[in-house]
């Protein structure tokens, strides 16, 4: 194999990553998540508990759900370069991810059906 | 949010079919192939999380008394492992930064910030350790019940990938300091980059999944 002096548009396109402005904005927004995943937590069930985190209790699972899966695509998109690199890499994670999300939810769903039927006999 | 680009010099790139590094390829595919790890064990720990109740204790967020009176209050110490996380996400920022820094040529933030993305994994991985001695002090073994095998399994193997990661991470910040990440071999801190982030975002989806949800 011979070493290219020219790097083609898709190998040029790999290197052209987000400045340090923006990574720290990322940061910062990957903080702010997790201090509302813990205060979540705690007008929930922590000590803070209260009236107000019994109303909160049913959205209690989905919305940290949805602020870890935020969390996650952010670190994929900007730390992990995703956003600007190949897509070819998008694929080779995304693929494996959504099969792993599968296993996940079907075994959920199996187990879940499984103690219905033991419970109820 | 922008995306704004900076041009840097890149890595000499070898010609493959892609147009792509293979190297990137190949650590794209192991993250990929750990998905299905990762999913494996986080499936295991939920499936259980059902089961476990009938005892016997501890428990992460119950209470649970034995049978002989023995009261085993819930194990799970929140404020510790949310600044182990949050240092954790820090150290994602910090590679970057320090992989900005290769990219660049300056040797003061490669090392500067590759640095600090250690001692955020080694905080990590000695909050991990306090934690499982404490605890196995409070009664919790792998054997114990399956909350315990199924926590110390997950968090165990994520502990091991992040201490993985920091002995990677080391050998790479002595060749810096030697000088021997030079702006063309960036590529060498961007694929220990890739893994150290990876790492992270597992710990995004264990920790609400094992700390925060009842």
């Amino acid at each position: 194999m011979e070493a290219h002096a020219h790097a083609p548009a898709a190998v040029h396109d790999e290197h052209s990553h987000p400045s340090a402005g923006l990574y720290a904005k990322v940061g910062l927004v990957l903080f702010v998540l997790t201090a509302l995943e813990v205060g979540l937590y705690e007008i929930t069930y922590g000590d803070h508990a209260g009236p107000f985190g019994n109303q909160v209790q049913p959205f209690f699972v989905p919305l940290l759900l949805l602020m870890s899966a935020a969390k996650f695509a952010l670190v994929a998109m900007f730390y992990m370069h995703l956003k600007q690199d190949s897509k070819l890499f998008s694929g080779v994670f995304v693929f494996p991810l959504i099969i792993a999300i599968i296993i996940v939810v079907s075994l959920i769903v199996l187990m879940a059906y499984h103690f219905a039927f033991a419970k109820t006999g | 949010m922008t995306a704004t680009a900076t041009a840097h010099a890149g890595p000499a790139h070898l010609e493959t079919s892609t147009g792509l590094d293979s190297r990137k390829v190949a650590i794209w595919t192991f993250i990929g192939s750990e998905c299905l790890f990762f999913a494996t064990l986080i499936s295991n720990y939920l499936v259980h999380k059902e089961t476990w109740l009938s005892g016997p204790g501890p428990f992460p967020h119950e209470v649970w008394k034995s049978p002989t009176g023995q009261v085993f209050e819930p194990i799970i110490e929140i404020p510790l492992v949310t600044l182990g996380t949050a240092l954790l996400l820090f150290s994602s920022l910090f590679i970057v930064l320090a992989l900005a820094g290769a990219q660049r040529g300056s040797h003061k933030a490669l090392v500067g910030w590759l640095a600090a993305t250690i001692f955020c994994g080694m905080f990590f991985v000695g909050m991990q350790v306090y934690e499982f001695t404490h605890f196995v002090h409070k009664g919790l073994t792998l054997h114990t019940n399956l909350f315990g095998a199924s926590f110390f399994t997950l968090t165990g193997f994520h502990g091991t990938h992040v201490t993985i990661g920091v002995i990677w991470l080391i050998t790479l910040w002595i060749l810096a300091l030697r000088g021997k990440i030079p702006p063309e071999k960036s590529l060498n801190l961007e694929i220990a980059a890739l893994y150290w982030h990876f790492v992270d975002v597992v710990w995004i989806v264990i920790f609400p999944v094992v700390y925060l949800i009842k």
